[in-house]
């Protein structure tokens, strides 16, 4: 039963998944299919002189063995510039590149024999500073150089003085998505020259249409249907095994099955862009700001992958939610050897968040300003323009939302159930012997009995962020969906059809009840996503409940349309003024005709392809342009205690406020504020891939950290609707400002705590302590 | 090499199976159980959790011939014939279940928790709960499932 | 059986072999599982010491021995996740013998025995003398781990392990600490921060020479601060740690003082409160 908007009924998928039954890309399988295994690169940066393939072909249970020169078409690939290899050919450019591609009768075959292809590398010395690739005397990683972007802007007075100065530079460590669903897919050549290939990805239409060049097959020829998806967040946008699952599956004409452990995983996807960000704030002596000169230098790895976008946003939204009448921006996205770098929710502006709320909190303090005062005072509103020149148009409640967050009560003291013992500024405990476990729980450290009060200090902190939601730039942002309307078993039924990833935000469930209760019926399926439906565009960018909510909505309104025309014409009832509860009803809500009578056999069904207002590209020289469709906005608050001896830290609480526009599903809404939540926790804290001379050094779940549920405290939500003027409904999109201000708010407090600057994350125990 | 096991209350016979398979191989590509997952097969995920002789394990680390003539019970035998078990019911009230990859796993430790301990506290929770990632939900509503199905399993 | 299959890879919890088989590390030519014999997960007091078979899990640990040996149960619960707890087992801590693995600093510090048994018969090696290199331990090829000796606790103990995370951590650094009120002395242990698990002898030695001299296990009276500092430098300086993924060098030798100090001062005011 689907509910209508503002409900929060229960996803269709979710039986399945609770059974075990729902089958993720991973769990496909196919009679008789084949398992293929990738060679990667041991190097970050090395010349191909050879690859022989003879003693892997001979291994046994290997039926094919595949290198560049079996790439039918298009040898390189890229979501932005074309400039990865498929299979690398001439050189690899990162650590765990793919190089060739085996597949076998059985995994341990395909890994077996994947060890035997012999590639002849020279080995060339790493690029793995970008500030380094920005110099004359680094190698061109790529023929147009190794700056990938660099985006200027250039707002207001560009010689602006002011009385207050604050800098400071600030490094963000490389995040990465992992979600829990490994890169997986099977691809099963369809006999006729073609593939199908059931896959997990973000966009089904971007892939296919990626595929058909490089198999050199038209897309008619390359079907693709969405498997289950195991979480994505940015992970699923790039090809990663599609490709060379389709690749094995034609050469062999069998079914083959990829795929990733988890720490090929790691190298199988991009990674969030870390980077280097300096920022000079300047402002009046009562905390207006007067300007705001940012250097923004993002490290893109390997291949461009998203960065081009990525480096846009840090630089559109470097300065946060403040109105500023100055502003001088420069962005760097450069090509290094190190791991490739693209999009992760919240693409470019969680970087930047980290930077404009430390420069915030200086500023407050220089000034002797309470914080939350200091930003409300530069608070954006509907009206303010961005440093792009863009007015914000529909709601901005950037001082509404540091309000709401301000004003959740702060939580008691730690102290655990007998809350016996002092968290004074001194730390000083009793040092008692053994404590009872509940509360050594309530300690930074935990069970592993670290403090049991010692040196433990309370610190809390704010932060508030945004940015845009939707494709930018003028990228052609639109979505496609078949709504059909037709009679079973008496009552009717409403099919949604549209190649939208549901990656697990509950997309699915949003499309069914707009058509709900656009239609007003209870009965709504919503059909797997392929590419038999006009493209969708990405789960990505906070975009679908807007723009494939709004395709649905579109499809819907035109079966609707078609509906009441039939009741007017065919009965010659005018009076048809709208559905209800199943049926043709009057303007008065009287019943014409129930939607059974009026359609018995006839199935309606519309097509619809819902696009937002345009959107310009940034000018090059000034980096103006209306470039965003929407803006969303979101605030928090963090409680941390530190143990300020051995820099353990523990987040007590976190509190949020955020404008959603209208909850289509506000379960589903409250899901996003959390797991965003959770993932800004895991980056102020513990989450980070290192690289040392291009090589990953932490690629499993052992040391990439991620939040369990003894780290995540609970988070205190405001969800405001306060009604975009522009979208559906007056949506807006909700799933990356939760990822964005949760951190820096985290941060912030840690400051507080220790009255440490602290300008890296993740805050290692190291940065607190200062060993 | 052959596996002989009772699997949900059924005796089992896995065939062809590699010496080096882990329990969570054989379930999934011999006894056709994919319901346990694989997200990171080093045991620090929990998507693999079973029972094995009544002990909740990460079945990614069982050698499969080591649960030969054991008894293993997996998310597919949570459920009772067609009806859903009180933790996966609460699991979807709740709306613990986005992506759901790491679902299974959760059911089965949940089930497990509320087995010994019918009402457990939040702390409680958490702590048995601590060897299952979720990457999507923050966890939130995965704590108000385990108190709703506690609840529901023994009202009080 | 180890004796005809001498490169039979022992697996008992499977919590390290099976990381090391699905990584695709390690291909053995058999496994021999250790999980089948019912003599390794038995447990019992001899001559007033506990010898625990190698296959005793720690969720035993913690419920059964819980109270008799604390310091081991303490670095049990620290030990992974209740699916890691009900498979992994000291025995297979002690046959990795990473400088990382939990229960070390503990079993060092209570001064256990681990015993190792052959078709030749049966040898019990001091856990000091057990670790001979990073992952290496004094086992021959024909070898198991039987069994270790522990005595029950005859005073407070502790344990107390630095990660960046609250639950499922390698340590960054760890520290065992056992108080013998009976005998007059104390026992460290430091786990993550030198190529093997260690002692740390002069720390043992000088914190025994303060409560000697001034008699203070007899008066019951606090440790002085400044010897309690001493004491932090001395487990500090024990130490010889590296930088790696987990953490620095110079940081673990910071942290593990802080954790002897805490740790004494929270085993010592138990042993006062004890009175």
């Amino acid at each position: 039963m689907s509910g209508r908007i503002g409900e929060s009924p229960r996803r269709a998928d979710g039986e399945g998944k609770v059974r075990g039954d729902f089958t993720y890309s991973s769990d496909l399988t196919a009679r008789g299919m084949l398992w293929g295994a990738t060679v990667r690169s041991p190097h970050p940066y090395a010349r191909i002189l050879a690859i022989d393939t003879t003693e892997a072909n001979g291994m046994p249970g290997v039926v094919a063995v595949l290198t560049h020169e079996d790439v039918p078409g298009q040898k390189l690939y890229g979501l932005e510039i074309q400039d990865q290899p498929v299979l690398a050919f001439d050189v690899v450019r990162y650590w765990g590149e793919a190089v060739a591609l085996v597949a076998a009768d059985h995994p341990e075959h395909a890994r077996r024999a994947a060890q035997k292809v012999r590639v002849t590398y020279e080995v060339l010395e790493p690029l793995t500073d970008p500030e380094r690739a920005l110099t004359d005397s680094a190698p061109r990683l790529h023929a147009g150089g190794n700056v990938t972007r660099h985006v200027r802007i250039r707002h207001g007075d560009q010689d602006a003085r002011a009385d207050v100065v604050v800098s400071g530079e600030y490094e963000i460590g490389m995040q990465d998505q992992a979600p829990l669903g490994p890169e997986s897919g099977l691809a099963i050549p369809d006999g006729d020259g073609g593939v199908d290939l059931h896959i997990a990805t973000q966009w089904l239409h971007v892939d296919r249409d990626q595929l058909s060049e490089i198999l050199a097959l038209p897309p008619e020829k390359v079907k693709l249907t969405m498997a289950g998806v195991g979480g994505a967040f940015g992970a699923r946008e790039d090809l990663s095994m599609q490709a060379h699952a389709c690749l094995l599956a034609l050469r062999t004409g069998r079914a083959v099955k990829m795929s990733y452990s988890r720490s090929e995983s790691f190298v199988g996807h991009v990674h969030r862009h870390p980077g280097r960000l300096t920022y000079e704030h300047g402002a009046t002596r009562d905390g207006k700001l007067v300007y705001v000169k940012a250097r923004v230098m993002l490290d893109g790895g390997a291949y461009a992958s998203s960065s081009t976008a990525v480096i846009a946003n840090a630089c559109c939204f470097a300065l946060g939610p403040y109105e500023c009448p100055s502003a001088t921006v420069d962005g760097w996205v450069m090509y290094t050897n190190n791991p490739p770098c693209g999009a992760m929710r919240g693409f470019g502006s969680v970087q930047n968040c980290y930077a404009h709320e430390a420069q915030m909190d200086k500023l407050a303090a220089a000034l002797q300003m309470d914080p939350v005062e200091l930003r409300k005072r530069n608070a954006m509103k509907t009206g303010s323009r961005l440093i792009t020149g863009q007015v914000v148009e529909g709601p901005a409640p950037v001082e509404e939302l540091l309000d709401r967050v301000k004003s959740f009560p702060l939580p008691p003291q730690g102290g655990g159930s007998s809350g016996s013992f002092p968290l004074s500024p001194q730390g000083r405990a009793s040092g008692r012997g053994r404590i009872a476990a509940a509360d050594l729980t309530q300690m930074p450290g935990g069970v592993s009995n670290t403090t049991h009060g010692e040196g433990v200090v309370r610190g809390v902190g704010y932060a508030v962020g945004f940015k845009n939601v939707g494709y930018s730039e003028g990228f052609d942002d639109h979505s496609t969906a078949r709504v059909r309307l037709f009679i079973v078993d008496g009552r009717p039924r409403a099919e949604v059809h549209t190649a939208a990833a549901e990656v697990g935000q509950g997309l699915i469930s949003v499309q069914a009840q707009i058509a709900a209760t656009e239609l007003s019926v209870d009965d709504v399926v919503v059909l797997q996503a392929d590419t038999q439906v006009g493209s969708a565009g990405s789960s990505s960018a906070s975009r679908q409940t807007y723009i494939t909510g709004g395709a649905v909505k579109a499809a819907s309104e035109a079966v609707r349309e078609r509906v009441l025309a039939m009741a007017r014409s065919e009965l010659g009832r005018s009076t048809a003024a709208r559905l209800e509860n199943e049926a043709v009803v009057s303007s008065e809500g009287e019943v014409i005709v129930t939607l059974a009578t009026l359609l018995g056999d006839a199935v309606v069904e519309e097509t619809r392809e819902f696009r937002p207002r345009r959107t310009h590209r940034l000018d090059p020289e000034t980096g103006q342009a209306n470039a965003h469709l929407q803006y969303a906005f979101a605030a928090h608050r963090a409680v941390v205690d530190v143990d300020t001896e051995l820099g353990l830290v523990k987040v007590v609480e976190l509190a949020t406020a955020q404008d959603v526009g209208k909850a289509i599903n506000p379960q589903a809404v409250e899901g996003q504020l959390e797991g965003g939540a959770a993932q800004g926790l895991g980056l102020a804290v513990m989450e980070e891939i290192q690289v040392k001379d291009g090589v990953i050094r932490n690629a499993s779940f052992t040391d990439y950290l991620l939040p369990t549920i003894l780290d995540m405290p609970p988070l205190l939500m405001e969800i405001l609707e306060l009604g975009d003027p522009h979208s559906p409904y007056g949506l807006k999109g909700v799933g990356e400002p939760p990822a964005i201000s949760s951190g820096p708010a985290i941060v912030a407090a840690i400051r507080a705590a220790t009255g440490k600057p602290i300008t890296r994350v993740p805050v290692r125990p190291q940065d607190i302590v200062d060993t | 090499m052959k596996i002989a096991c009772t699997v949900n209350g059924r005796p089992r016979v896995a065939h062809g199976v590699w010496e080096g398979s882990s329990l969570l191989a054989v379930l999934r590509e011999h006894l056709e159980l994919p319901g346990s997952k694989n997200a990171c097969e080093q045991g620090e995920c929990g998507s693999c959790s079973v029972y094995l002789d009544g002990s909740l394990v990460c079945s990614c680390l069982v050698l499969g011939g080591q649960a030969q003539g054991r008894e293993v019970v997996t998310v597919e035998g949570i459920a009772s014939g067609g009806v859903l078990h009180p933790v996966q019911e609460a699991f979807l009230e709740a709306g613990a279940v986005q992506c759901g990859f790491c679902t299974p796993g959760f059911v089965v430790a949940t089930h497990d928790l509320l087995t010994r301990t019918p009402h457990p506290t939040t702390m409680q929770i958490r702590e048995a709960l601590a060897g299952n990632i979720c990457r999507c939900t923050g966890y939130a509503k995965i704590i108000d499932a385990v108190h709703l199905a506690a609840e529901r399993m023994a009202p009080r | 059986m180890k004796a005809a299959h001498p490169d039979a890879l022992p697996i008992a919890g499977g919590t390290d072999v099976m990381v090391e088989i699905n990584f695709d590390r390690h291909r053995p030519p058999a496994f021999l599982d250790l999980t089948r014999v019912a003599e390794l997960s038995e447990w019992g007091l001899e001559d007033g010491v506990l010898r625990i078979g190698a296959g005793v899990t720690y969720t035993r640990l913690i419920e059964e021995l819980g109270d008799r040996i604390p310091g081991l149960a303490m670095a049990s619960r620290t030990v992974g996740s209740p699916q890691i707890r009900n498979r992994g087992t000291v025995g297979g801590n002690l046959g990795s013998a990473s400088p990382a693995g939990d229960a070390h600093p503990a079993l060092l510090a209570s001064r256990a025995v681990v015993e190792l048994a052959s078709a030749a018969g049966t040898r019990r090696v001091p856990v000091h003398e057990f670790f001979v290199g990073p992952k290496r331990n004094a086992m021959r090829k024909d070898e198991l781990i039987a069994a270790f000796l522990i005595e029950p606790a005859h005073g407070p103990q502790q344990f107390s392990k630095v990660g960046t995370r609250n639950a499922m951590v390698i340590a960054v650094c760890s520290f065992g600490l056992a108080i013998d009120a009976e005998r007059r002395w104390v026992g460290t242990g430091i786990g993550s921060a030198a190529p093997t698990p260690v002692g740390a002898p002069e720390a043992e030695s000088f914190i025994q020479g303060v409560l000697d001299e001034d008699d203070l296990w007899q008066k019951r009276a606090p440790v002085a601060e400044s010897a309690l500092a001493r004491f932090g430098e001395l487990v500090a300086a024990a130490a010889r740690p590296i930088d790696d993924v987990r953490g620095t060098a110079a940081y673990r030798r910071y942290a593990l003082a802080v954790m002897a100090r805490r740790s004494f001062t929270w085993a010592w005011n138990e042993y006062l409160g004890a009175a």
